[in-house]
């Protein structure tokens, strides 16, 4: 079998130590870091996303697929800078502040690294200021936020407050997620977009930032 | 008080408490706050609340230790606190309960991913549990909540450290299903039949779903808990699931309209029947003229 269609399927698979090996051996034998991430890593996390999306595998996988991307992702990274290859581009995620479920913002961090982008996770609980700032530090275009409880999503129209008072709007994007957040709420609060789940969460930052 | 267990035994429908959580927020609890803490600054709150459920019918309380294991309140900067928190929580629902109603200890999710896919080591986990355990069976409860569990490994763990706590401790363990187009599963992958059997292994001694859902999901639920187990089962509905209305989060059921479901859910051969996030003392009483009704 072709070596970067084992790689997917290893992702697949969560194969961590035999992703790394098999990443290692096509950088080796000279197939471009470039190829490698997509028709390999990639590849193999976009069939995780529609299996997932489709509910026919669930978070366990994902997760462990997810080790293996990075597997593969440790070893090309230092040869993507390198070459100055360009992610799609840059998040900056976070459970906003008071709310410390993360499994869904983890899943949609995961999600968008499997597609390509540069995710810059600041963890949960995280303070409106400080995505703000963090998306202006990194130069990110979209903040993504998170929120379990009903009672911490008012946080997610701070930030849209601040980014609207300092016009950072337009400039760095919005989008809204979690169990209790709706389409309607991220309009009410002036949010860029909403996603459902994490794979909707990834082909709605696709179109904020325009490569679609 | 006739022991909770021969209640089950005969047949007894009985009746569960709503929410906490949200009975908690409506009195001051700030957004994000550990809901735990409370039992330590305003243990007057667990009692008022316990109260109206108590008089609104309920047979059964539950305590406000839902993350009260060692690994989650350390999210709080709480985790020295285990002992005090559990101990504490269990007076002010008995004293809410005033021997007149049983008292069951809640036990949520560690809130850590165990082992492959997560960080945590199992063990840790379990140790944890048991520690809460430890505090709540010396407490003096009449049974054991291991509710609200997504990961299988985990109930388990849950249910092993309540029954080697105290062997004679009555055991109800929930999960929380997710209705996918191809059937109930947690969001960890777990069906309905791998849950009823993993949970009766462990040693459960009533199973269950509880929050996730409405009562209408609830119903074809508990059916289907049905035809994989014979244990008693649990089913802890939310009032619908929430919706945002003006910045306020709003459940739709009604306490009428859980009244007129619960009749089906009920004769579905549902044995111990509350409610989860959005219910209130008005569904409590509600449902406590269904059960009237039927027995």
């Amino acid at each position: 079998m072709d070596q970067l269609a084992q790689i997917a399927d290893g992702v697949i698979a969560g194969a961590d130590e035999q992703v790394g090996e098999l990443t290692r051996q096509a950088i080796q034998q000279g197939t471009p870091p470039k190829m490698i991430l997509d028709d390999g890593l990639i590849a193999g996390m976009n069939v995780i996303g529609e299996r997932f999306k489709a509910h026919e595998i669930f978070l366990p996988d994902v997760l462990m697929a997810a080790k293996a991307m990075y597997a593969g992702m440790n070893e090309l990274k230092p040869l993507l800078i390198k070459e100055g290859i360009p992610s799609l581009g840059k998040v900056v995620i976070g459970t906003v502040r008071g709310d410390l479920h993360d499994i869904g913002k983890n899943l949609v961090g995961i999600m968008l690294k499997g597609a390509g982008y540069e995710v810059i996770d600041l963890g949960k609980d995280v303070a409106p200021e400080a995505m703000v700032r963090a998306a202006q530090e990194y130069d990110a275009s979209v903040i993504g936020m998170s929120a379990l409880l009903t009672t911490t999503m008012p946080a997610m129209s701070e930030v849209a407050e601040i980014l609207q008072r300092e016009r950072l709007n337009g400039r760095i994007k919005t989008i809204v997620g979690g169990a209790p957040v709706t389409e309607d709420f991220a309009r009410d609060i002036g949010a860029d977009a909403y996603g459902y789940d994490a794979a909707n969460a990834v082909e709605r930052v696709r179109s904020l930032i325009g490569n679609t | 008080m006739e022991p909770l267990a021969d209640r089950l035994a005969a047949g007894d429908i009985l009746l569960a408490d709503g929410a906490t959580g949200t009975m908690l927020l409506e009195r001051g609890l700030e957004p994000g706050q550990c809901p735990e803490s409370v039992t330590l600054s305003h243990p007057e709150l667990l009692v008022e609340v316990g109260r109206l459920y108590v008089e609104a019918g309920a047979d059964i309380i539950e305590t406000n230790t839902f993350g009260a294991s060692p690994l989650r309140l350390a999210q709080h900067g709480l985790g020295d606190r285990t002992e005090e928190l559990n101990r504490e929580a269990v007076r002010a629902a008995r004293k809410a309960a005033a021997e007149r109603v049983y008292v069951a200890a809640s036990c949520g999710p560690s809130g850590r991913l165990l082992k492959p896919y997560g960080d945590t080591d199992p063990q840790q986990v379990y140790d944890g549990f048991r520690l809460q355990m430890e505090c709540l069976v010396a407490a003096g409860v009449d049974c054991v909540c291991v509710e609200t569990m997504i990961d299988l490994a985990e109930a388990k763990l849950a249910i092993q450290a309540a029954k080697e706590t105290s062997p004679t401790t009555p055991v109800m363990a929930t999960m929380t299903f997710d209705a996918t187009p191809r059937g109930f599963y947690t969001i960890m992958g777990v069906s309905v039949a791998d849950a009823a059997a993993g949970l009766e292994d462990s040693g459960a001694d009533v199973i269950g779903s509880n929050c996730g859902n409405g009562i209408e999901s609830m119903i074809a639920l508990a059916k289907e808990l049905h035809r994989h187990s014979d244990l008693p089962l649990i089913i802890q509905p939310n009032a619908g699931l929430p919706e945002t209305r003006d910045g306020k989060t709003v459940y739709n059921e009604t306490p009428g309209f859980t009244a007129e479901k619960a009749v089906e859910l009920i004769t579905t051969g549902v044995s111990i029947i509350g409610g989860c996030c959005g219910t209130t003392p008005d569904h409590t009483a509600a449902l406590r003229a269904v059960i009237g009704d039927l027995s």
